[in-house]
């Protein structure tokens, strides 16, 4: 009978769950979703606790209520420009859980005398090696994102064949574990050495590339914890890691689709570490026309397609209340205002739409690559704030530019562009932009945020 | 019984599939945290762990865990819900988007 209630309360959980994830498909209908969503985590739970080899419920009540106090300013009061770094934070967290209720379903079999199976082993060692690697890997990825690390890449001589080897030493104990499961040693040994391994596999990558990362380890944990559903007989979580582990799946490639890059050019190329000496086309001979407040303010007062291409260089600056404010000063003179948001942009998928729909800029006028790249052949001013590279038309023409091929926003396509920008330096990828060099770009050099609101101040005088 | 759970798994993931590569780009970011914030679902492996009394070594884990799987349900879903809140149409709240402006201009 207390069985039937666990597996029903299951059930239940995770058909919410799925519809929750389908709600995700309409802005309108997300929230109603992700809350029914709460509730099927409340009935698991509920659920759980019935289970008759719970017999002491004081660490459990405990825990809780910790995990209540760190949670909820997790929640509530972190900063939606802080998304990046909590994202990856919450990532370790979930991958440290599964690892140690790996460890502690370990520990226990082999200290009450039996032996874990081949098969139980098989997924207690994915459990134990993914957990791992992506708590370590995320701890870097958060560390980076929050700048306590530098977001450079880290690199040195023969890093990859030191991560090849690694990786072999780790697979080598994984099968070891598997054909002898009593051999302790070899289990904690590769606990640490995937540890270690996440940490190194991270360091190398670049903060531009962070989005690609974030989403891999996202599907690692998910498979973590479908992982930790096999070793366990638990069919829950197995159907939650799988979700969780597809969703990071999907949008790791979509982000490296939108990088034209493959993923083992993404964890093992260390972009931007070498593109010094590739990215030749120098700037030289070459002129840009700085404009100032005015001028700039002029082109954009009397523009009807105005597009906004948005960039990390605006998360920085914390400048997305300024752009909406200038866009509705634009709206109310008569013109019209899309947002061109392309899917790298920023330090995680949708980065860029969270923080302006954060600065009240309603979703209907943010604009996916696709949609809005045949508008920009209308558009009178392309306004490209702190974003660089997917603007480059470098990756259309130049073969030679490591980032040929990516697709970009084709601000070039629009009758005069302005750029936002501190100063010449090159973008995270470390290419000259010949957009920056182009006759009908104009450079507004500075804070996005100081300038833009010079901008409004100027266009309510025009 | 472990080959019922990999018919679970590919069944799940298959869905995973079709329902994820829907979600437009508008809300990739809210997809991370609802992911997050399910993958918090470990907490059932963790309670159990926590409270099953096996030793002491598999309590203390199984209490970190609790403490970590917790805080990502209770941080994951109010985030996601605190992130969904702010993407507003335009033309719905044509009205309330005009009051939340004079508000927010400090």
């Amino acid at each position: 009978m207390r069985d039937t209630l666990i597996q029903v309360s299951y059930l239940i959980a995770s058909v919410l769950f799925i519809l929750g994830l389908r709600s995700l498909t309409r802005p309108d209908r997300a929230r109603r979703g992700m809350q029914m969503a709460a509730f099927g985590m409340l009935f698991a739970i509920a659920g759980t606790l019935l289970n008759h080899t719970i017999v002491d419920y004081r660490w459990i009540a405990t825990g809780l209520v910790i995990g209540v106090v760190i949670g909820y300013p997790m929640g509530m009061w972190v900063p939606m420009t802080a998304m990046p770094q909590r994202i990856a934070l919450s990532l370790t967290f979930s991958a440290l859980a599964a690892t140690l209720v790996g460890v502690a379903e370990f520990y226990t079999e082999i200290t009450s005398g039996g032996v874990p199976t081949h098969a139980k082993m098989a997924a207690l060692g994915f459990e134990i090696m993914l957990g791992s690697i992506t708590v370590g890997g995320t701890i870097i990825a958060a560390g980076k994102l929050q700048e306590w690390i530098t977001s450079k890449p880290v690199t040195y001589k023969g890093q990859n064949l030191v991560n090849a080897l690694f990786f072999l030493g780790i697979a080598g104990l994984f099968v070891y574990t598997i054909v002898d499961p009593s051999q302790r040693w070899a289990f904690y040994t590769m606990m640490v050495a995937s540890f270690v391994f996440g940490i190194m596999l991270v360091l190398p990558i670049g903060g531009a590339d962070m989005p690609v990362v974030v989403a891999l380890l996202n599907s690692y944990s998910g498979l973590a914890s479908c992982a930790t559903g096999f070793a366990i007989g638990n069919v829950i979580l197995i159907i939650s890691g799988s979700l969780d582990g597809a969703s990071g799946f999907i949008l790791s490639i979509l982000m490296s689709k939108a990088m034209n890059r493959s993923f083992t050019n993404v964890l093992f190329g260390a972009f931007g570490s070498d593109t010094k000496a590739i990215a030749g086309k120098s700037a030289e001979g070459l002129t840009v026309r700085s404009i100032g407040v005015e001028d700039a303010a002029i082109q954009l007062a009397y523009a009807q397609l105005v597009i906004v291409i948005p960039g990390y260089g605006m998360a920085v600056a914390q400048a997305q209340h300024a752009v909406r404010e200038l866009t509705e000063i634009i709206e109310k003179r008569g013109g019209e205002v899309k947002f061109a948001v392309h899917p790298v942009a920023g330090r995680m998928p949708g980065h860029m739409n969270v923080l302006l729909a954060e600065a009240n800029v309603p979703y209907d006028k943010l604009y996916d690559m696709d949609e809005v790249n045949g508008e920009f052949d209308r558009a009178d001013v392309a306004l490209v704030i702190g974003a660089n590279d997917v603007v480059n038309p470098a990756a259309r023409n130049d073969k030679t530019s490591p980032i040929y091929g990516m697709p970009i926003l084709n601000a070039d396509h629009s009758k005069s562009v302005i750029v936002l920008k501190r100063g010449m330096s090159a973008g995270f990828a470390g290419i000259e932009n010949e957009l920056f060099y182009d006759r009908r770009t104009s450079m507004l050099f500075g804070d996005a945020k100081t300038s833009l609101t010079a901008l409004i101040g100027e266009m309510k005088n025009v | 019984m472990e080959i019922l759970e990999l018919y679970v798994f590919v069944l799940a993931a298959f869905v995973g599939y079709m329902v994820i590569t829907r979600v437009p780009p508008l809300l990739h970011t809210p997809l991370m945290a609802a992911t997050n914030a399910i993958s918090g679902i470990s907490l059932v492996g963790s309670l159990i762990a926590a409270g099953a009394a096996h030793s002491r070594v598999a309590t203390i884990l199984g209490f970190i865990a609790v403490v970590c799987a917790t805080s990502n349900i209770v941080g994951g879903f109010l985030i996601t819900d605190r992130m969904l809140k702010m993407f507003q149409s335009g033309k719905r709240d044509a009205g309330s988007g005009k009051r939340e402006i004079g508000s927010g201009g400090t």
